[in-house]
């Protein structure tokens, strides 16, 4: 063969106009970003959320544990030492809503992982294997969508010890369906491509197709997907936590922050109104972006097309 | 179209039985089993456990238990309460009209208010309007329920006192439909929050996609006013897509009611189900559980035929 | 299957069928079936070039695939280098594929637009553990040149290249594995006319270079005419002739056959055909008819050919030309 190909002409590729051709794919992707303006500043947010929360430890002015009852429920804005006030039991609340924020947005995160790589397996291997397979596998889809997703949340985690790792599983774990019927529905689009047939002719065995040929060829909305679930699970987090059945006090999670708070309401508003505000602004922006992402990413996807 | 409802009717066989399973299998993850509550119980020896067990059949393998329990569930009985001993199906049901109440009335608010703001919307594509709408349902989804609960009764009930903090009815009132009316405002509104916003964002994808259509040009092409072009011809093919929103909406609803039922202590099946969970009444839970799907089956049945009787196109498939 | 056929045919079909069942209902019933490929013998002899023509929906892109294994037979023998490989599981298939490969009509679905060119060239060595690293990658440098592109065209996208380029990474992946039988399915049809004859004279020269054998599937007479030694013709599933190339265009048997050939454009220059029209549309392959698959739309139909089905055989002793039509085999 090594003969044959020096008898090979080189053709023309014209690589500068491909190179820009190949640029402009990603600037083109980055452009339709920037033009959703609330999702560049819902990117923005998470960025320093996720920063404040990786540094937690040394911006916190106290131990987010740490009681003080000579200085309890202070108000915001009023002390520097407690520049967000202090709660019922004189913790200063800044502190607990960075770490608070880093328990949410950790089982946010870890619960994110869970459902796409549970959705996306299964979707794959529903829509790749089809016949008994699929249909076994989208008819239990099916049936868990049946389950209100809280009835089936605090079930299960009224039954588990809670941890911050049982918690993003359950959390997790109840909410994968969506992505697998996304997922099984791009496969059941591709295969009917030739270069899945091609990988066949070559001997790929299916393992090889799902993980090699399949699934490079559904990043754009899994990523979509895994953005919006990013805030449902942190949605999650805190109602179960707010019930009592997710994170456990001590430990701060702006969810647990809200039970407490209930308590002194008509007294002191402010506890309650932070870590709300928290939750919504996490939420709004991890749903901002996912949105800005599906616009710039796949606009197949885009809700009014 | 009876042969549609037949084969329908036929597919949701599978999910029934694929719920029961589910419910009964989690209920048997539960720690110490079904009868964990009784080992909690100190009047209560080993052996009356053990004798419990064999009285109920819990000694008995996994899937003869099941077929059991499914066998009475078909029968209607559910089994009864640990605490008090009564029909768990009772108990359930007597907790049902509040939350359809409260279902009702938040969804009808999404209903119409989603359908017109999608609506418009979409006729308005781009406007000013649009943005605000679209842009709002996307924070309204965001909300925390809960939260935003707690800061409407912070500030309608104990800030301004317009309307009650909690409850069904003021106690001596039972009964009075103005006293209902009051208690529900709050609730509703919350509830409806998210429908509201979903409901908008499908309705003004369903009208942007017939707005769009050949046949809508040509209701224009012939002359026909604006108005009578959307109405007479768009709004009804935009809703068709809408009626199966509603099936699928059900179990966001069941979530959101039972979200909004402990904020507002509403005394619906929501607040049922948290008051068994801190309990530990896992008949009363494991019933709930296939309540409600069996209700979402139903639900899902009803939108889809409802689709199928408004667009021909469906039964054909 | 006698033993000498095995031995100078490299694939041999014995009764070949592909069907596609039509499922309905909750249950998945089986209510009907695609006859897509329903009956086709056919060796193809080591180092030739055998075109397969006929109008789309004849079913010869699924023989291609089923020739290949990519489609499940529902009855017949396949048979390659002697080797019955009708039943062969995936797995047991995968060692063979390194001597047949396919070339896809469409150059656009047909390299994964995730993956570089390299990626793409690389996978058949990784899937059979052939070669890695800088070994690997003078190899994908290699078969680049082979199809006439720079070795620089490694580390681009499948959507950086025109179609026809497209076309030759599509071909170089294909003979990545030295095979000795490659299938083209309908390899230039999605191709402009320009890039269609630089495809054919590539094809042509790799086929002579490599000593490869090709099975061309088209639906264009004259494209197969350029590079073709036999061709077979197939209507609904069926092989209705089979001859060498300059037979079947100068002496075709088969009404369908001389239908075809009034409708491509004449090769032999000064050479006119009268145009014939078929009337009405190819039948459903689901319900075929009945005897000759061509009987409703033969201008020369016969009252056998509505109830026999003809065979495929040769009219004189000897000759490789056959057809399956009761005007020449009475």
């Amino acid at each position: 063969m090594s003969e044959a190909a020096v008898q090979g002409k080189p053709v023309a590729t014209g690589s500068e106009t491909v190179l820009a051709e190949h640029e402009s794919y990603a600037r083109m992707v980055w452009r339709r970003f920037l033009h959703h303006r609330l999702a560049v500043v819902g990117g923005i947010f998470v960025l320093v959320l996720c920063l404040s929360a990786a540094l937690a430890g040394i911006i916190a002015p106290h131990d987010p544990t740490n009681l003080d009852t000579s200085k309890r429920f202070i108000a915001p804005f009023l002390s520097w030492n407690h520049p967000l006030g202090t709660d019922d039991l004189g913790r200063d609340t800044f502190s607990r809503l960075l770490f608070g924020g880093q328990v949410s947005l950790a089982v946010g995160i870890v619960a994110m992982i869970t459902t796409v790589l549970t959705g996306t397996v299964v979707g794959i291997v529903a829509g790749y294997r089809g016949g008994l397979i699929d249909t076994l596998l989208m008819r239990f889809v099916d049936t868990m969508l049946c389950f209100p997703q809280v009835f089936l949340l605090l079930v299960v985690a009224a039954f588990v010890t809670p941890s911050l790792l049982s918690i993003s599983l359950i959390i997790g774990l109840t909410s994968w369906m969506e992505v697998a019927r996304i997922v099984r529905a791009e496969i059941m689009r591709l295969k009917e491509q030739d270069f899945i047939q091609a990988a066949h002719a070559l001997g790929a065995s299916a393992t090889r197709i799902m993980v090699r040929e399949l699934a490079p060829n559904i990043m754009a909305p899994v990523l979509v997907a895994a953005t919006l679930k990013v805030a449902t699970a942190v949605l999650m987090e805190s109602y179960i936590s707010f019930l009592g059945y997710g994170v456990q006090p001590p430990l701060a999670s702006w969810g647990n922050m809200l039970t407490n708070a209930q308590g002194y309401f008509d007294t002191v508003p402010w506890l309650a109104v932070l870590p709300g505000v928290m939750i919504t602004l996490t939420v709004v922006s991890f749903n901002f972006l996912g949105d800005g992402l599906r616009d710039a990413l796949d606009p197949r996807l885009k809700m009014d097309q | 179209m009876l042969k549609f409802i037949l084969r329908r009717v036929l597919q949701s066989i599978p999910l029934v039985i694929g719920v029961s399973i589910i419910a009964f299998g989690l209920m048997h993850l539960a720690p110490g089993g079904p009868l964990a509550v009784y080992t909690l119980n100190p009047t209560i020896q080993a052996q009356d456990i053990e004798r419990i067990k064999v009285a109920l059949g819990l000694d008995q393998p996994f899937h003869i238990q099941y077929l059991r329990w499914a066998a009475g569930m078909f029968s209607g009985t559910w089994g009864n309460t640990f605490f008090g001993g009564r029909p768990v199906l009772d108990v359930i049901l007597e907790r049902v009209p509040a939350t359809l109440i409260l279902m009702g009335s938040a969804l009808s608010i999404a209903i119409l208010l989603g359908t017109a703001i999608g609506m418009l919307g979409a006729v308005k594509r781009y406007s000013l309007f649009d943005y605000l709408a679209t842009t709002g349902a996307l924070f309204a989804l965001s909300f925390p329920t809960f939260w935003f609960g707690l800061m409407a009764i912070y500030v309608f009930a104990v800030r301004l006192r317009w309307l009650p903090s909690g409850g069904m009815y003021d106690l001596g009132n039972e009964g009075d439909p103005i006293d209902l009316l009051i208690h529900l405002v709050l609730p509703t509104l919350v509830l409806a929050l998210v429908l509201v916003a979903t409901w908008s964002r499908y309705a003004r994808s369903s009208f942007l996609e017939v707005i769009h259509q050949d046949y809508i040009r040509t209701a224009r092409a012939k002359g026909l006013v604006e108005r009578d072009v959307l109405m007479k011809h768009a709004f009804p093919n935009a809703l068709v897509p809408l009626i199966a929103l509603f099936g699928l909406q059900l179990p966001t609803l069941f979530s959101g009611a039972l979200v909004t039922e402990t904020i507002f202590g509403w005394p619906g099946m929501g607040r049922l189900f948290v008051d068994s969970l801190t309990m530990k009444e896992y008949p009363v839970l494991m019933g709930m559980m296939m309540f409600t799907a069996l209700f979402v089956i139903v639900g899902n049945l009803l939108a889809d035929i409802g689709v199928a009787l408004a667009d021909p196109r469906v039964r054909l498939e | 299957m006698s033993e000498l056929a095995a031995t100078t045919s490299l694939i041999s079909i014995r009764g070949l069928k592909t069907y596609f069942p039509i499922r309905k209902g909750i249950l998945s019933r089986v209510v009907d079936k695609v006859h897509a490929v329903d009956g086709v013998d056919l060796d193809v002899r080591r180092g030739e070039v055998l075109g397969v023509v006929g109008e789309s929906g004849c079913g010869k892109t699924t023989l291609a695939r089923t020739m290949l294994k990519l489609v499940e037979p529902t009855a017949g023998e396949i048979q390659f280098n002697g080797t019955d490989i009708t039943h062969l599981s995936r797995r047991e298939m995968a060692p063979l594929r390194r001597q047949m490969q396919i070339i896809f009509q469409d150059p656009f679905s047909s390299l994964n637009p995730r993956l570089t060119v390299g990626d793409i060239l690389a996978t058949p060595f990784e899937i059979h553990g052939l070669a890695e690293g800088q070994d690997m990658r003078d190899r994908v440098e290699r078969l680049l040149m082979l199809v006439g592109l720079r070795p620089e065209a490694a580390r681009r996208y499948p959507h950086e290249f025109s179609g026809g380029q497209r076309q030759r990474i599509g071909i170089a992946r294909a003979l990545a594995l030295d095979p000795q039988l490659v299938v083209g399915d309908e390899p230039v049809s999605a191709l402009d006319v320009s890039i269609q004859a630089q495809i054919i004279n590539l094809l042509k020269r790799l086929q002579a270079e490599l000593g490869l054998t090709y099975v061309l599937i088209s639906h264009n007479l004259s494209v197969v005419s350029h590079i073709a030694d036999r061709v077979a013709v197939m209507y609904l599933g069926r092989v209705v002739e089979i001859a060498s190339r300059d037979e079947l265009y100068f002496s075709a048997l088969h009404p369908y056959t001389e239908a075809l050939l009034s409708a491509a454009p004449s090769s032999v220059p000064g050479r006119k055909r009268d145009r014939i029209i078929l009337k009405g549309d190819i039948p459903s392959p689901i319900n075929p008819p009945s005897g000759c698959r061509f009987h409703p739309r033969c201008p020369k139909v016969m009252a056998r050919c509505k109830t026999d089905d003809p065979a495929l055989i040769s009219p004189t002793a000897g000759s490789s030309h056959a057809v399956a039509c009761h005007l020449h085999n009475p």
